[in-house]
């Protein structure tokens, strides 16, 4: 009997395993995520860049994701996992995938890797991330031109460099339309959390504001500002459905054309490490269409001429005269900040109330 | 006997659920239950994800055992996580290879630490444990966050949060080349182990399981219940606590946001799955972490959604318990409504 048993199960399995291993063989692509596909922000983004490589290699290509991945200990195991199955290009689509990543790719030197928003880079490791702060600083530009109270609500994660800048180029994009303007901050301690996001807009708007946006990923803020009368801008997606209203506009993190680049490049052979930081020139973010009915056309024709001239290098968002928060100069007119100091940024500038969580 | 009967129906549910959501049954089945154990990477992993599920649960079936329901493993493991990696952080450079020891035992002593104060509320002011552990769980989480995003963060990380990576000294050695099978796995199979002599063997033991089925009769026999108060607390925070440190050590190496991905909450459910008895939280750990590791396979082979897993974990409960109410206890229909129509055996 246990021989027949132990039999069966090997039958079993050799059946099951073969059946799964025989497939023609496109390019096997894998991609870990840090939320559910169906959060309206980070991480549905991603899974359209998913969807976008699929629609532009048809069965060449051959993609599956794994959704809710805690970083740590259980992003290794995925990540490893995915390798270990075929896949032979991985996007690992949350910082705290660093490490796990740079790891598992030393075992896997033949599987290509690609880091959205990390520092750490190898030969089969490359980096990516999109100038977000573009589109905040268009943004800025289109409140400070609406808002009635000159108070802005923020709400936002943690105070990570990639925060702050979004803070900041809001801020300049602000100031330089209406210098009377300031930004509320909040922090929230959250990426995605519906019931905090909707109170800190709550919150935001009893002091006065009347603009909310977020640096968080749920659509709450902008159903909060619906609710309450008040202009509110998406974040991460087009976030219009869910306060037609209230939508001024949404910055929208577009990985379709990266995504779809780089897997180009797998299938030819041309897959090389590197960093790419894109903004609106390389399509990797997009604004998406200003609410009409809610933004005076000439608001509409500076958001759309701000956006042109961030695109051709005329303007950058952190050209200088910019001010710190006491009013002193960190760069004249004239200077630009660097990547390097954008990446490092851990400072408030003119226009943003309070101080900074250290 | 039970158990196996609930994993047995769960299976059975599995089939149809896999079938009415359009998969192939066997093949999913397959590849939830059988993959991630296929291979000697696969099975390490298995255990590497059991080991802390364990670990804790042993320590809190003994208070449940004794009705002290301590629901926040999860803080007494951060903060043992934290009080065992403070040490690399104050001593970044450190070659001692008593390192790695002393953040152990830190580790268990920050457990304990977390899991004094409801014990503390508990026998000085008759706090409820559930609601002064669940919410110290909270606390313990914004401290992490609060050292993770300041003080610890590591200089040269662009001041994103996270510590260093730990030094050699600090990491757990593993045991299987090749694999992520650390050391830890060796200190659950001995926490299962005492927890097994403790509860069958020793006089302790036999005081735990009287004050939680006859708390009067307890009394009389001379136990002192605000000591086994402190004891089943302590013994599960610092079972957490090391349990914390363990995944740091042993798998992390470095101090970032998200420690544990709710091993102290999941290990209540091993608990009872596992009858609060050392060595049915032993397979139980097991199931459940293979349920983890089921479902993210059948996300990468079949695209099935993740909240597989979750029906299944769901599923195996539901039928131990119904299961259990079912052979532990008859239904009789009467025609004459009598008080107590369902009787035990």
């Amino acid at each position: 009997m246990k021989k027949f048993l132990i039999a069966a199960v090997a039958a079993f399995t050799y059946a099951i395993g073969s059946s799964l291993a025989l497939a023609d063989d496109p390019l096997k692509i894998g991609f870990v995520y840090i939320g559910p596909v169906g959060d309206h922000g980070w991480t549905y983004q991603h899974n359209d860049g998913r969807l976008a490589v699929e629609e532009a290699f048809g069965d060449k290509v051959q993609t599956s994701f794994v959704e809710f991945v805690p970083e740590g200990q259980d992003a290794e195991r995925v990540i490893r996992q995915l390798a270990a199955d075929g896949n032979k290009l991985i996007f690992t689509t949350s910082f705290g995938y660093m490490n796990p990543t740079i790891k598992v790719a030393q075992s896997f030197p033949d599987t290509y890797f690609e880091h959205c928003s990390g520092y750490k880079r190898a030969d089969n490791v490359s980096t990516y991330l999109a100038r977000f702060y573009e589109a905040r600083y268009v943004n800025g530009r289109i409140a400070g031109q609406v808002t009635k109270t000159n108070t802005i609500g923020y709400i936002a994660s943690f105070p990570i460099p990639e925060v702050v800048r979004g803070i900041n180029a809001f801020a300049l994009g602000m100031r330089s339309v209406n210098p009377d303007a300031t930004i509320k901050v909040v922090w929230v301690s959250t990426w995605f959390d519906p019931g905090k996001e909707g109170d800190a807009a709550k919150a935001l708007i009893d002091q006065g504001a009347d603009v909310i946006l977020q640096h968080t990923d749920s659509p709450a803020p902008l159903q909060v500002a619906e609710e309450r009368g008040v202009w509110a801008i998406g974040q991460a997606s087009d976030m219009s459905a869910f306060g037609p209203r209230a939508h001024l506009t949404s910055a929208i993190n577009n990985w379709g054309p990266y995504y779809v680049e780089r897997t180009r490049a797998v299938l030819e052979g041309t897959w090389e490490s590197g960093d790419v930081w894109g903004g609106y020139s390389a399509d990797m973010i997009k604004s998406s269409e200003i609410n009409a009915e809610s933004v005076p056309a000439d608001v509409i024709a500076d958001a759309e001429a701000t956006i042109a001239a961030i695109r051709s290098g005329e303007l950058h968002p952190f050209a200088g005269p910019i001010l710190d928060q006491s009013g002193n100069e960190i760069i004249g007119a004239g200077t630009t900040l660097s990547d390097g100091d954008l990446l490092g940024m851990s400072y408030y500038v003119m226009g943003v109330e309070g101080s900074l969580p250290q | 006997m039970t158990p196996v009967m609930a994993l047995g129906l769960s299976l059975i549910a599995g089939t149809v659920v896999f079938y009415l959501l359009g998969y192939p049954p066997l093949q999913s089945l397959y590849a939830f239950f059988i993959s991630p154990i296929s291979d000697l990477y696969g099975v390490c992993e298995l255990l590497v994800k059991a080991s802390p599920l364990a670990m804790i649960a042993v320590g809190l079936s003994m208070g449940f055992r004794a009705n002290v329901w301590n629901i926040g493993a999860e803080g007494q493991l951060t903060v043992g996580a934290l009080f065992g990696s403070a040490l690399v952080i104050y001593f970044p450079e450190s070659n001692n290879i008593l390192m790695l020891p002393a953040m152990l035992i830190l580790g268990i002593l920050g457990g304990m630490a977390w899991a004094s104060i409801p014990a503390f509320l508990k026998t000085r002011f008759n706090t409820n444990e559930i609601l002064t552990s669940l919410l110290l769980v909270y606390v313990a989480i914004l401290l992490l966050s609060t050292l993770v995003h300041g003080p610890w963060r590591d200089p040269a990380g662009y001041n994103f949060p996270q510590s260093v990576l730990f030094q050699n000294v600090a990491i757990l050695p593993v045991i299987v080349p090749g694999t992520r099978l650390h050391l830890g796995t060796i200190f659950a199979l001995l926490a299962i182990l005492t927890g097994w002599i403790l509860i069958s063997r020793t006089l302790a033991g036999f005081q735990v399981r009287v004050s939680g089925m006859a708390p009067q009769a307890a009394r009389y026999t001379g136990v002192r219940s605000n000591l086994m108060i402190w004891c089943v607390l302590l013994g599960a925070g610092g079972l957490a606590g090391l349990a914390g440190i363990i995944e740091i050590t042993g798998l992390i190496g470095q101090v970032q946001p998200i420690i544990s991905p709710g091993y102290g909450f999941s290990a209540i459910i091993v608990a009872f799955l596992g009858r609060l008895h050392p060595v049915g939280i032993l397979f139980a750990s097991l199931v459940l972490a293979l349920s983890y590791l089921g479902g993210e396979f059948v996300q990468i082979k079949l695209g099935l959604p993740l909240g597989i897993a979750g029906v299944f974990q769901g599923m195996l409960l539901f039928f131990l318990l119904s299961c259990d109410i079912l052979i532990h206890y008859r239904i009789e229909i009467r025609k004459t409504s009598i008080s107590g129509s369902a009787r035990s055996t």
